[in-house]
C-alpha cells in the first residue's frame, strides 16, 4: 500500500475479476495480509505476536459464542450451568477450559506484544495512532475479561465484581450512586450477572473492530522493525505472503502446542479454586485475588494505603491503577528520542529491562496476601513504574547518546550475517542445489 | 511541555508512594506483624499417590468404587454431592441394573413437587437423578464435595490429609498462643484452613467401612479412596481430556515441525 | 544498498515452480495439508456440543403406571419433553378401528401392528404429524373428531381410534414410541 514496489492484485480469472470491479474484498485482504503488503525482511520472532493476539481473540469469539449456547446468566442458575457444561455438555469441558485458559494466553500474548512495542520504540512517529488503538484495545481486553470472569458466578467471581465495581465508589460525591448503577442494586446479583453477560458478548466484536482499525493504520507507515530504520528500498522489505504468513504458521503451531499443553494438562492451574466456590454473598474468601493478568495493576492499588494532603488512600489507589495504564496514552510524547530500537539505545535498554522486571515483581506482590512485606516492596516497584514512563523516559529520551545506527535494514542484515556472498541459507541436509 | 507535566505528575506519584512507604516501614517498625497460631502450626497437605495424577493419569475403577462406598457409608450423612448424578457412576463400572438399584435404595429420597395439592413427597431416585441435597442442621456448614477437589489448593492431597490429619491440639501452641485454645464443639486439624474444624473425625477406626473387594479397610485407606473418588466426582472428564491432550500435542508437534520446514524451505534464499 | 544485488528478493509470483511442484515444495503443501486436517478436527468439537447433553440422553425412558387409567380414559405424560398419550381403549372402540380397511388408509396400519400385545392400550406421542401441535381427545370432555380419536385444531387432522390419519394435512399416523411392559401394569418408554 503505502511502499510504491509493492504489488497490485490483478484478479487471474473472469470469475475473480468480477468480484474485484463489485466488491474488491480479495484486493483488500491481498494488500493487508498477502504478498501486497512489503514488511521489513529483518523482523525477529517477536513481530510474531500480533498474529497471534488475533488468533487468540478468533478462538475467545469462537469458544465464546458456543459457550453462551449452554450458559444461564442468572445467579440462581449460573453456577450449576456451568458446572452443566463441564459434566453433561458434549466436549463442553474442552470448550470451557479453552475460554477460561484462552484468555490467559491472550494475555500473555498482548503483553509480548507491548513490550516489543516498548523495547523496539513502535509507539513513535509516525506509527503513534497504531499505539493509540493498541492501548484501547488492551482497556477492552480488560473490561470483557472481568466481565467473563464474573460470569461462573463463583466466589471469585462473585468478590471481584464487588471489589472492581467499588473502584468507582472512590470517586467523591457521586462514586456510590455510580457504583449503584452500576451493579444495579446494592450489592452484585442477577442485574449485574446478566448485564455483565450482555457485555462480555458485545466487547470482543468492539475489539474486532479496533483491531481492524489497529491493523490498518499499521498499513499507513508499514510495520516496524529491530532495527528500528526506516524501509529504505524493496531490498529492504520482502512480501508478507509467503514469507511472513509461513513464519505465522509456525509461530501459530507453537502457540498452540502451549496453549493445549495448558488445556489438556494444567487447565486449573492459572485458576483459582475458590471460584469452584459457588457465590455467597455472606461470606468474604480469606485471600481475594483477581486473575493473573491483573495483578500488576492490583499491586499499584494496594500499594497507596495512607491518605495525603487529603486525598483519601483508596481514590489515590484507585486513580493509580487506572493512571498506570492511561499513562500508555502519553508515551508517544514522553519518550522525545528519535531512536526508536533499543538495540541502539544504551541507557534506555537497561530501564527496559527493569521495567520488566518491575512489573513481574509487581505481578508476584499483587497475586499474594496484602501482609506488610508485600505491600512495601508493591509501594517501591510502583513507585518506579510512575517514574519510569513519567520521569526517567523524558529525561534519557533527551541525555542518551544513542550507538550508530546502520544505514539500512539490508546493511544490518548483512552485517549480523556478516557475509557478502549470496550464501545459502536452505535447510540443511538438502541435497537440493541452487539454481 | 507534555514531558514537563509528565515529570511533575510522576514525581507527584512517587511522592505519595514515598510517604505511603514510610509509615509502611513505621508501621512494621513500631508494630511488628505478630506471627499467628496458623502461621506457625497449619500445615501444607501430604502428597498422595493418586492413579489419576500426571500426564497419563486416569481413575483406578476399584478405588473409584471403595471410594464411592466411604462417600456412602461416612460422609453422606453431612455432605452432598449435587453435581453428581447417579447415571454418572457407570463410568465407575456398575452395569444400569445395578446404578438403578443403587439410585433406588440411595437412602435421601428425591422430592418431588405437586403443583396442583402444593404437597412435597418423595419418590426413589432414578439413575437420572442428582444425588439429593443433605440438609444439616447441626454445628457448621458441611460444603457439597461434588468440587471439593478443585475448590481447594491441591484438592485430593488436600482431602486425604484432612480425614488422617485429626491430632490433639500440641502443647507447644497452647504455650506460645494461650488464647488459641481449640474452642468449644471444634476439633484441632492442622491441615483445615484456621486449625479448627466443625467436622468430628469422620475415619476413627480401622475396619470401619467393609470392603467388598477385600482390600484392608484402615484410615489411611478409606481417606485415599475417598479423595480418589472425590478427584473423579469433581472431574470426570480427566481420563477422556489426558487422552485427547496427547494426541493433540502429538498433532501439534508434527505440524510445528512441518510448519518450521516450510518456513525455512520459504526463507531460504532470505537472509534475514 | 550497495550489496542489492546479492540480496535481490526472488521474484514471487511463480514462487519455485518451473512447471511441477519442486520435491521441497512437498513441505509447504504437507504443512497446509496438516493446517487442514487440524482445522477441521476443531469443528467437530464445535458442532457436537449442539447435541443432546448427557443429562438429556439420561431421561430418555419413561415409565408410566397404567393400573389407574380405566377403559375409555387416557392421560398425557411427558416423554422426552414431548407429550404422550396413554389410551386404555374400549371393546368398541378397539372394534371401530379393526373395522377399518386398512388399505384406504394414508398411512395403512392396523391396531395390532400400532399397539404391543395388548390392543388396548394405545401409546402414541401426542404430536401432530403436521407440524407438531398437540391434538385433543386424549382427556374426556375434548373434540375427538369425527372417528373418534383425536382432532388437531391447528389445521384439522383427525385421527382415529388407533391414532391413524384419517382426514386432514397430517401425513402420518401419531407416532409410535419404543416401549415394552415391564409388568402387567407398567410401560417403560423409550
Amino acid at each position: 500500500m503505502s511502499f510504491p514496489w509493492a504489488k497490485h492484485y490483478e484478479p487471474k480469472s473472469g470469475f475473480t475479476k468480477w468480484i474485484d470491479e463489485r466488491l474488491p474484498l480479495p484486493r483488500l485482504v491481498y494488500g493487508a495480509v498477502g504478498a501486497g503488503y512489503p514488511v521489513p525482511r529483518n523482523l525477529n520472532y517477536f513481530w510474531n505476536f500480533g498474529v497471534l493476539a488475533g488468533a487468540a481473540l478468533a478462538i475467545q469469539i469462537v469458544t465464546g459464542i458456543v459457550l453462551a449456547m449452554h450458559y444461564a446468566a442468572n445467579g440462581g442458575v449460573a453456577f450449576d450451568s456451568v458446572e452443566h457444561i463441564m459434566r453433561d455438555v458434549n466436549g463442553g469441558w474442552f470448550l470451557r477450559y479453552a475460554h477460561a485458559n484462552g484468555a490467559s494466553m491472550f494475555f500473555v500474548v498482548v503483553y509480548i506484544h507491548i513490550f516489543r512495542g516498548l523495547f523496539y520504540g513502535s509507539y513513535k512517529a509516525p506509527r503513534e495512532m497504531i499505539w493509540l488503538l493498541g492501548v484501547t484495545i488492551f482497556l477492552l481486553m480488560m473490561a470483557t475479561a472481568f466481565m467473563g470472569y464474573v460470569l461462573p458466578w463463583g466466589q471469585m467471581s462473585f468478590w471481584g465484581a464487588q471489589v472492581i465495581t467499588g473502584f468507582f465508589s472512590a470517586i467523591p460525591v457521586v462514586g456510590d450512586t455510580i457504583r449503584i448503577w452500576l451493579l444495579g442494586g446494592y450489592a452484585p446479583d442477577d442485574a449485574a450477572l446478566n448485564r455483565f453477560f450482555s457485555l462480555h458478548y458485545l466487547l470482543p466484536f468492539v475489539i474486532a473492530g479496533v483491531i481492524i482499525l489497529h491493523i490498518w493504520a499499521l498499513h499507513i507507515p508499514g510495520s516496524n522493525n529491530p532495527t528500528g530504520v526506516d524501509v529504505k528500498g524493496e531490498q529492504d522489505t520482502v512480501p508478507f505472503h509467503p514469507y511472513y504468513t509461513a513464519k505465522d504458521g509456525f509461530g501459530l503451531g507453537v502457540f498452540l502446542f502451549i496453549f493445549a499443553a495448558l488445556l489438556f494438562f494444567a487447565p486449573n492451574s492459572l485458576g483459582h479454586p475458590d471460584n469452584y466456590i459457588p457465590a455467597n454473598a455472606l461470606q468474604t474468601p480469606a485471600h481475594i485475588v483477581p486473575e493473573w493478568y491483573f495483578w500488576p495493576f492490583y499491586a499499584i492499588l494496594r500499594a497507596f494505603t495512607v491518605d495525603f494532603i487529603g486525598i483519601p488512600a483508596k481514590l489515590l489507589g484507585v486513580l493509580a491503577m487506572f493512571g498506570s495504564i492511561l499513562l500508555l496514552f502519553f508515551l508517544p510524547w514522553l519518550d522525545s528520542s528519535p531512536v526508536r530500537s533499543a538495540n541502539y539505545r544504551p541507557l534506555y535498554r537497561i530501564f527496559f529491562w527493569v521495567l520488566v522486571a518491575d512489573v513481574l515483581v509487581l505481578g508476584w506482590c499483587g497475586g499474594s496476601p496484602a501482609t506488610p512485606l508485600y505491600v512495601i516492596i508493591s509501594q517501591i516497584s510502583a513507585a518506579y513504574y510512575f517514574a519510569h514512563f513519567l520521569i526517567i523516559i523524558p529525561i534519557i529520551s533527551r541525555a542518551e547518546r544513542p550507538t550508530p545506527l546502520p544505514n539500512s535494514i539490508t546493511e544490518a542484515v548483512l552485517a549480523k550475517k556478516g557475509g557478502t556472498s549470496p550464501a545459502h541459507t536452505a535447510l540443511s541436509g538438502s541435497a537440493v542445489p541452487a539454481e | 511541555m507534555v514531558r514537563a507535566i509528565a515529570i511533575l505528575i510522576g514525581a507527584g506519584f512517587v511522592a505519595v508512594l514515598s510517604w505511603a512507604l514510610f509509615w509502611s516501614i513505621q508501621g512494621v517498625i513500631t508494630d511488628p506483624p505478630a506471627p499467628t497460631a496458623v502461621d506457625e502450626f497449619h500445615l501444607h497437605p501430604k502428597e498422595v499417590e493418586l492413579a489419576s495424577n500426571g500426564f497419563f493419569g486416569t481413575y483406578d475403577q476399584r478405588q473409584l468404587q471403595r471410594g464411592l462406598q466411604v462417600y456412602k457409608e461416612v460422609c453422606s450423612n453431612c455432605h452432598s454431592l449435587k453435581h453428581v448424578a447417579f447415571r454418572d457412576l457407570t463410568q465407575l463400572g456398575y452395569s444400569a441394573a445395578q446404578l438403578k438399584k443403587f439410585a433406588a435404595d440411595w437412602s435421601v429420597k428425591a422430592k418431588q413437587f405437586d403443583p396442583k395439592s402444593g404437597d412435597t413427597t418423595e419418590r426413589p431416585n432414578t439413575p437420572s437423578d442428582y444425588f439429593p441435597t443433605v440438609y444439616y442442621p447441626g454445628t457448621g456448614n458441611p460444603p457439597d464435595l461434588s468440587l471439593i477437589t478443585k475448590a481447594r489448593h491441591e484438592g485430593p492431597a488436600y482431602v486425604y490429609s484432612l480425614l488422617t490429619g485429626y491430632r490433639d491440639q500440641p502443647a507447644a501452641l497452647l504455650k506460645k498462643f494461650p488464647d488459641a485454645k481449640v474452642p468449644d464443639g471444634l476439633y484441632y486439624n492442622p491441615y483445615f484452613a484456621n486449625l479448627n474444624i466443625a467436622m468430628p473425625p469422620p475415619l476413627t477406626q480401622d475396619g470401619q467401612v467393609t470392603y467388598l473387594d477385600g482390600t484392608k479397610s484402615t484410615v489411611q485407606q478409606n481417606a485415599k479412596d475417598v479423595a480418589a473418588f472425590l478427584t473423579w466426582a469433581a472431574e470426570p472428564n480427566l481420563p477422556t481430556r489426558h487422552a485427547y491432550g496427547l494426541a493433540v500435542l502429538g498433532f501439534l508437534l508434527f505440524f510445528c515441525i512441518l510448519a518450521y520446514g516450510a518456513y525455512q524451505n520459504i526463507w531460504r534464499d532470505i537472509k534475514h | 544498498m550497495a550489496s542489492g544485488n546479492t540480496l535481490e528478493v526472488p521474484r514471487q509470483d511463480e514462487p519455485h515452480h518451473d512447471g511441477e511442484p519442486r520435491r521441497r515444495d512437498f513441505l509447504n503443501i504437507a504443512a497446509v495439508a496438516a493446517a487442514g486436517v487440524g482445522g477441521i478436527a476443531i469443528v467437530v468439537p464445535l458442532i457436537n456440543q449442539m447435541n443432546p447433553s448427557a443429562d438429556v440422553l439420561a431421561q430418555s425412558t419413561t415409565d408410566v403406571d397404567l393400573s389407574k387409567i380405566e377403559a375409555g380414559q387416557g392421560i398425557v405424560t411427558s416423554f422426552r419433553k414431548q407429550p404422550l398419550f396413554v389410551r386404555n381403549l374400549t371393546p368398541a372402540e378397539i372394534a371401530a378401528a379393526d373395522k377399518v380397511d386398512v388399505k384406504t388408509l394414508r398411512d395403512p396400519e392396523t391396531l395390532a401392528q400400532r399397539t404391543r400385545g395388548q390392543k388396548n392400550w394405545l401409546i402414541t406421542l401426542g404430536v401432530c404429524t403436521h407440524l407438531g401441535c398437540i391434538p385433543q381427545g386424549i382427556t374426556s370432555g375434548e373434540d375427538r373428531g369425527q372417528f373418534g380419536g383425536y382432532f388437531c385444531p391447528c389445521h384439522g387432522s383427525q385421527y382415529d381410534t388407533a391414532a391413524r390419519i384419517r382426514k386432514g394435512p397430517a401425513p402420518k399416523n401419531l407416532f409410535v414410541p419404543e416401549y415394552k411392559f415391564t409388568s402387567p401394569t407398567t410401560v417403560t418408554v423409550g
